[in-house]
Order: structure tokens, then C-alpha cells, then sequence
């Protein structure tokens, strides 16, 4: 993993990025004012439960949220280039030649009626990175790069011939065909036993480091992305309401959302009833005023019920969105703090 | 006496190929271990190594093809019709998928009350107050009664399949990945409330699941399955103290993916120990090594 990631090129830059979606009597936003960068050779995960946005946030990436699903706002700078202004034929040679996308749900991905090997021999001669007579040779090499044993029998098998992590395999396999700088992998180990879930992750990290990729990792799993990351993205009700190194987020958060996240998970002492998060995330279209995180915040105050909070510097590194940071507001410790401005 | 014993449970399918030669799934193969009274016992083992078939014939949703299984020290298959309808209440399931147990067109209300129903027990209002007391109990409201399940949360969607599973007030529950499809938070709710219930109503659980940080969490004693085998079974803390089965310390090393950074991946193809019998290789400790 990259170590000395701060002076690498920036290559993607996502600023304040807004995806509504219609809920046929008003339009809610999936994704809220959204910002990150990734750098080259970079691995940022992208956590958050179900429904929290980060599906939507890739699929914005690369223009693909289905009307009447839009971007409203913000800009996606790859390169440079804002991808949201991009004409749709220029997107289009960007999308797998350039950010690569696996899919969450394999089954859409992949057509039953042709065997794996066929379909990547496709991919390839449509991405024309090589010519037809080469094309059985380097669709090979990417089952090989991807550890699929046996790739030359394996091609000729049809997907459902293949187990969960074969399949996932075959995914990340199609979406380097093109030869991509940044490969978008989202979920890519969700529904696989642990196991295999740990060979999919060997792969990516060994992906990254040999081939100078640059990965955004989208999942639920903070085991996955602890393995994985430089950087971690929390998103919660479509924010990023904690980034910074993934040591820092995942290990010493600012954010209480992050805390509570990090309490779920069943670690060192057996028995003993997990911290946890009381109740459940709101729905799409259901935010309640001020911080989205309120209504389940053990640390909540007056102030987070009104006021939508601003992301602040916390101490260990990470920037969470948080009233508790906002330096210039003195946050009582349990006093009524009555909404006036601090000192 | 524990009060459930497996006793070399075998469960094969028979899967014909269209065109080619047919196969033997050997889904369970010889598998053997007991449940005592108000334990929690988990059974872990990756995709496809016969969990779920396992827990099918326990419930009896599919037949064995050979073995024994008793409750009570009372064999299923000598069972009469009436001993047959009390082991209904007496086991009950949780499936990973709540909508696999609740009918998405009734208030979830009375999919609760309905296996009361179906078991003739109490009168209108008894049935109300105990679908209530239920809901209380799964920490859940009267609000909640009247929806159907799709207007719930997955989480609470299990609550409302655990309510519905201890409505008969069952000794052991059969729990078959029960978190696997919730949210880090919701899960976590649901792993406090299996475990407070079982405290509580002194249940024996048998929990199926891949997650080996939730085995750790949740159960006292553990069988390891690979390929419808048990691989190695001892209490949990012993199993993650000291495994002694190979296969056991992929699993725990696959589990603790952070701390492996770096290291080489297991790989694939793992020496098959078939014919290895289980030996006790320390008290109360098994495994085919
Ligand atoms: N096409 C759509 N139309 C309407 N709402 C949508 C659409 N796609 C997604 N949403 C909503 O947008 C929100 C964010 O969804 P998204 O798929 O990004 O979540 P996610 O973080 O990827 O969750 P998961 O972990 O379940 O994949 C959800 O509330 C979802 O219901
Ligand atoms: N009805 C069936 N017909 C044919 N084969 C089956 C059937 N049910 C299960 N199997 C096979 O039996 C084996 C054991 O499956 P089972 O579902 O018990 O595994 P599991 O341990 O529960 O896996 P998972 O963790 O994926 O749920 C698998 O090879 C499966 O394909
Ligand atoms: S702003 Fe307030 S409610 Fe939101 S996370 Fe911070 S303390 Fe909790
Ligand atoms: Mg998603
Ligand atoms: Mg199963």
C-alpha cells in the first residue's frame, strides 16, 4: 500500500456532489454534497450501512444513475476533466478504459449464455486494447491475474458453473480488461463466506500494488476495508460524515456514528452485550432537521437537533462532520447550551 | 441428558445433470454432536460445507438419509403424531431471510399469533396479550402490529420472526445466519437480544453461522464443518485458543483479515482429511487430525 501517498497525483477529485432521486410526490437527494479525492496508486474504502448512498455515489462517478435519478449538483474532476459535464460519448471511453466499475450484484453483470471466457474476449475487442488474434491470449492472462486455477478450462464454463468467488473473480477480471487506472469495487466480497472473502481481498490489495492501480473500495464490512484501505469515507443518509487515514477512522473516530459502527462488531469480549446503535438509519427522503445522525446519537445536544453540522478537524487526524468539533461552539457536557453562537 | 443429541446425520442429494452423469452431493456426511438444555452452540463452516441441511433435518423440513436425531433421548423417527406436534413447539426456527417466515400479505400482527392459532392455544384476547408480551420481549411496539413486513426494517422484520419463533415458548431455537443480512448496528441489536432472551427464557440456541467473531460472541460450545464434516468441535474459547484442525486455523485467520496484511494468501486446494476419524485431543476436544 501506498505510504507515501500525500505527493502522488491527484486523480480524482469529487466535490459537493448531489444525486436526487424521485419519490414521486417530491425528489430526495441519495447523495449530499459528497466530497473526497483518491490519488494515484491510492486505496480509499467507502463504508456505511445499507441505503446510506455509497452505490449511488459510485454510479454518479460514471454518469450511470438512471433517469429520473440525477446529479443536481457539484463537480467529479477526473484528471481534470469534470466528468459531470463530460458529452456522453466522451464518458464513454473514460468508463472501463479508464474508472472501471464491478458492479454489486454479480448476477446483472454477467450473461448466462456465454461462457466467462467469451464474455471477456468481448469486453476486450470492445475496449480495442487488443486485436482479435490476441484476445484469447490476454483474456487468459486476466483470469490468471485474477487466480482463477485452471484458466483455460474455467473460460469455457458459464457462470452459473461457478461459485459465488469465482464469479466475483470473473467481475474484477471483465472490469480489467480495459486496462483501468481506477477500479470502482463495490461490495466485492459481500455474500461470500470468510474464507473467501479474505482471498478476494489478497487479490485486490495484490491488484493494487502490481499493477499501480488505484481502488475505490465500497463496503459494509470494516474488516474488508481494514485490510485494504489508506483512507476511509463513512457515509451516513448520503454524507461523508467522517474521512481521514484508515488507522485514524477506524481506530480512534471522531465521529460518534463511526464510534457506534466500530461497537457493532463482535470483538474482544465474548458475552458482553455490544455497544451498538440504538434504532435504524432514516429512510430516503426522511431526514430529520440539523445532524441526519441525531435521533440516534448517544452524545447528541440541542444544537445538532437545528443546525446541520460542518465537517471539523479532529485531533486524530480524521475530519468528521460533528458539532462536537466545530472549535468555535462550546459544546456543554450536559447543560442546556440554548443555540447561542459559542465564544 | 441433553436435549438435543445428532447422531451420524447423513443427508445426500441426488442431482441429475441433463446430458451427463449424475451426482451424489454428499451435503451432510456422519455428523454428531449434542445440544444441552439453555446452551448456545454454534456451527460454522464456509459456504457450502452442510449447515443449513444439517439444521433442515433437525427441524425436520427435510429427511435424513441416515442417522438419528433425538430430543430428549427420544428418537424423531419412533416419535408418535402427538410427540411429533410437541417437538413443533418445542423447536423453532430463525431463517437468515425474515420474509422466508412471514407472509408479506398478513399484519405482521398475526403472523406472530398464527402458530398459536395453529396449536389451538388460548382464547382471542389470551392471544392478543401474548403476541403483545411477545412483541415487548423483541423490543418492539403495538405500533408495529398492524404493518405488513415490508413496511419494516430488516431489523425489525427479525425481531418479528424471533417474536413469531418464541410464541409456543420453544427449549431450543435454531438460528440459521440470523444477522447476516442486517446492518453492522441492527445486527448488533439482534445479537444483544438473542442473547438476553436466551438468558432470560433460559433458551438452548443453535447457531449457524460464517461470522467466527459472532460464534466467539454468542456460544460456549462450537463444531467446525467442512465438506459435511465436523472437522473439529470443543468449547469456542478453547477453539479459539488453541485450534488444532488446519482447516480451523484458515477460518480463524481468514476471519482476522487486518492482522493478516501482507501475509500469503491460504489458498484453494487444502489436504483432504476424509478419512481422518475425530480424536479427542485434549478434554472435551475433537478433531480429525
Ligand atoms: N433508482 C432509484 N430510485 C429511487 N431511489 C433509489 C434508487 N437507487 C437507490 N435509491 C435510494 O438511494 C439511497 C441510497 O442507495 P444506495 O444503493 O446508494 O445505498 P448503498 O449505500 O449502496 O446501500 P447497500 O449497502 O444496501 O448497497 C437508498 O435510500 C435507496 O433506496
Ligand atoms: N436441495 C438440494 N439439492 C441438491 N443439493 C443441495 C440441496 N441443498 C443443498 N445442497 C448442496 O449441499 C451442500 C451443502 O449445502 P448447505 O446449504 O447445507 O450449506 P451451508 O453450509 O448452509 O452453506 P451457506 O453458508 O452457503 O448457507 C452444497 O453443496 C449444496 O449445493
Ligand atoms: S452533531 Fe450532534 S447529533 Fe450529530 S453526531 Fe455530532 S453530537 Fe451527535
Ligand atoms: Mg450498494
Ligand atoms: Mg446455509
Amino acid at each position: 500500500m501506498s505510504k507515501e501517498s500525500a505527493d502522488r497525483p491527484v486523480l480524482l477529485q469529487v466535490e459537493r456532489l448531489t444525486t436526487v432521486f424521485d419519490l414521486g410526490d417530491r425528489e430526495a437527494a441519495a447523495v449530499r454534497a459528497v466530497s473526497f479525492m483518491i490519488r494515484a496508486g491510492e486505496t480509499l474504502a467507502l463504508v456505511g450501512e445499507s441505503g446510506s448512498g455509497k452505490s449511488v455515489t459510485a454510479l454518479s462517478l460514471l454518469g450511470l444513475v438512471r433517469p429520473p435519478g440525477r446529479i443536481t449538483g457539484g463537480s467529479i474532476l477526473w484528471k481534470g476533466l469534470d466528468l459531470v459535464h463530460l458529452e456522453e460519448t466522451r464518458l464513454h471511453r473514460i468508463r472501463g478504459r479508464e474508472i472501471a466499475l464491478v458492479l454489486q450484484d454479480p448476477g446483472a453483470a454477467l450473461n448466462p449464455v456465454f461462457t466467462v471466457g467469451d464474455q471477456i474476449i468481448e469486453t476486450l475487442l470492445a475496449h480495442g486494447v487488443v486485436p482479435k488474434p490476441g484476445a484469447r491470449a490476454r483474456m487468459l492472462e486476466l483470469l490468471d491475474a485474477v487466480r482463477i486455477p485452471d484458466p483455460d478450462r474455467r473460460a469455457d464454463d458459464y457462470p452459473h458453473q461457478l461459485s459465488g468467488g469465482l464469479r466475483q473473480r470473473v467481475m474484477i477480471a471483465l472490469a480489467l480488461a480495459g486496462d483501468p487506472e481506477l477500479l470502482i469495487a463495490d461490495e466485492p466480497t459481500t455474500g461470500l463466506d470468510a474464507t473467501t472473502q479474505s482471498r478476494i481481498v489478497d487479490l485486490l490489495r495484490d491488484l493494487v500494488e502490481r499493477h499501480d492501480l488505484s481502488l475505490l473500495l465500497i463496503s459494509h464490512d470494516l474488516a474488508v476495508v481494514s485490510a485494504c484501505a489508506d483512507r476511509v469515507a463513512v457515509m451516513y443518509a448520503g454524507q461523508i460524515i467522517e474521512e481521514g487515514p484508515a488507522q485514524a477512522v477506524l481506530h480512534n473516530p471522531g465521529h460518534p456514528y463511526t464510534r457506534g459502527l466500530l461497537a457493532s462488531v463482535p470483538g474482544a469480549a465474548p458475552g458482553v452485550p455490544l455497544r451498538g446503535i440504538e434504532g435504524a438509519p432514516p429512510r430516503l427522503g426522511e431526514l430529520p432537521p440539523g445532524c441526519a445522525f441525531a435521533p440516534r446519537c448517544p452524545e447528541q445536544f440541542d444544537r445538532c437537533k437545528t443546525v446541520m453540522p460542518e465537517s471539523w478537524a479532529h485531533d486524530t487526524g480524521t475530519v468528521a462532520r460533528c458539532h462536537l468539533h466545530d472549535p468555535g461552539q462550546a459544546v456543554p457536557a450536559t447543560t442546556d447550551e440554548g443555540g447561542a453562537p459559542g465564544p | 441428558m441433553p436435549l438435543l443429541e445428532v447422531e451420524g446425520l447423513v443427508k445426500h442429494f441426488v442431482r441429475r445433470r441433463p446430458l451427463r452423469s449424475t451426482v451424489v452431493v454428499h451435503a451432510v456426511n456422519d455428523i454428531s454432536f449434542t445440544v444441552d438444555e439453555g446452551e448456545s452452540f454454534g456451527l460454522v463452516g464456509e459456504s457450502g460445507s452442510g449447515k443449513t441441511t444439517a439444521a433442515r433435518c433437525i427441524l425436520r423440513l427435510t429427511t435424513p438419509t441416515a442417522g438419528e436425531i433425538r430430543f430428549d433421548g427420544e428418537p424423531i423417527r419412533s416419535m408418535s403424531r402427538q410427540q411429533l406436534r410437541r417437538l413443533r413447539r418445542t423447536v423453532q426456527p430463525v431463517f437468515q431471510d425474515p420474509y422466508a417466515s412471514l407472509n408479506p400479505r398478513l399484519p405482521v400482527g398475526e403472523s406472530v399469533a398464527e402458530p398459536l392459532v395453529v396449536h389451538r392455544i388460548g382464547t382471542a384476547a389470551s392471544r392478543q396479550a401474548r403476541v403483545e408480551e411477545l412483541l415487548d420481549q423483541v423490543g418492539l411496539d403495538r405500533s408495529h402490529l398492524r404493518r405488513r413486513p415490508d413496511e419494516l426494517s430488516g431489523g425489525q422484520r427479525q425481531r418479528i420472526a424471533l417474536a413469531r419463533a418464541l410464541a409456543l415458548g420453544p427449549r431450543l431455537v435454531v438460528l440459521d445466519e440470523p444477522v447476516s443480512a442486517l446492518d453492522a448496528s441492527v445486527g448488533a441489536q439482534i445479537v444483544n437480544l438473542l442473547m438476553r432472551l436466551q438468558r432470560d427464557l433460559g433458551l438452548a440456541l443453535l447457531f449457524i453461522t460464517h461470522d467466527l467473531r459472532l460464534v466467539r460472541h454468542m456460544t460456549t460450545r462450537v463444531a467446525v464443518m467442512r465438506a459435511g464434516r465436523i472437522v473439529e468441535t470443543a468449547a469456542t474459547q478453547a477453539v479459539f485458543a488453541a485450534p488444532r484442525h488446519p482447516y480451523t486455523r484458515t477460518l480463524l485467520a481468514a476471519a482476522d483479515l487486518a492482522s493478516r496484511r501482507g501475509q500469503v494468501d491460504p489458498g484453494e486446494n487444502r489436504p483432504d482429511d476424509g478419512d481422518t476419524p475425530l480424536r479427542e485431543v485434549a478434554v472435551g476436544h475433537w478433531a480429525r487430525v
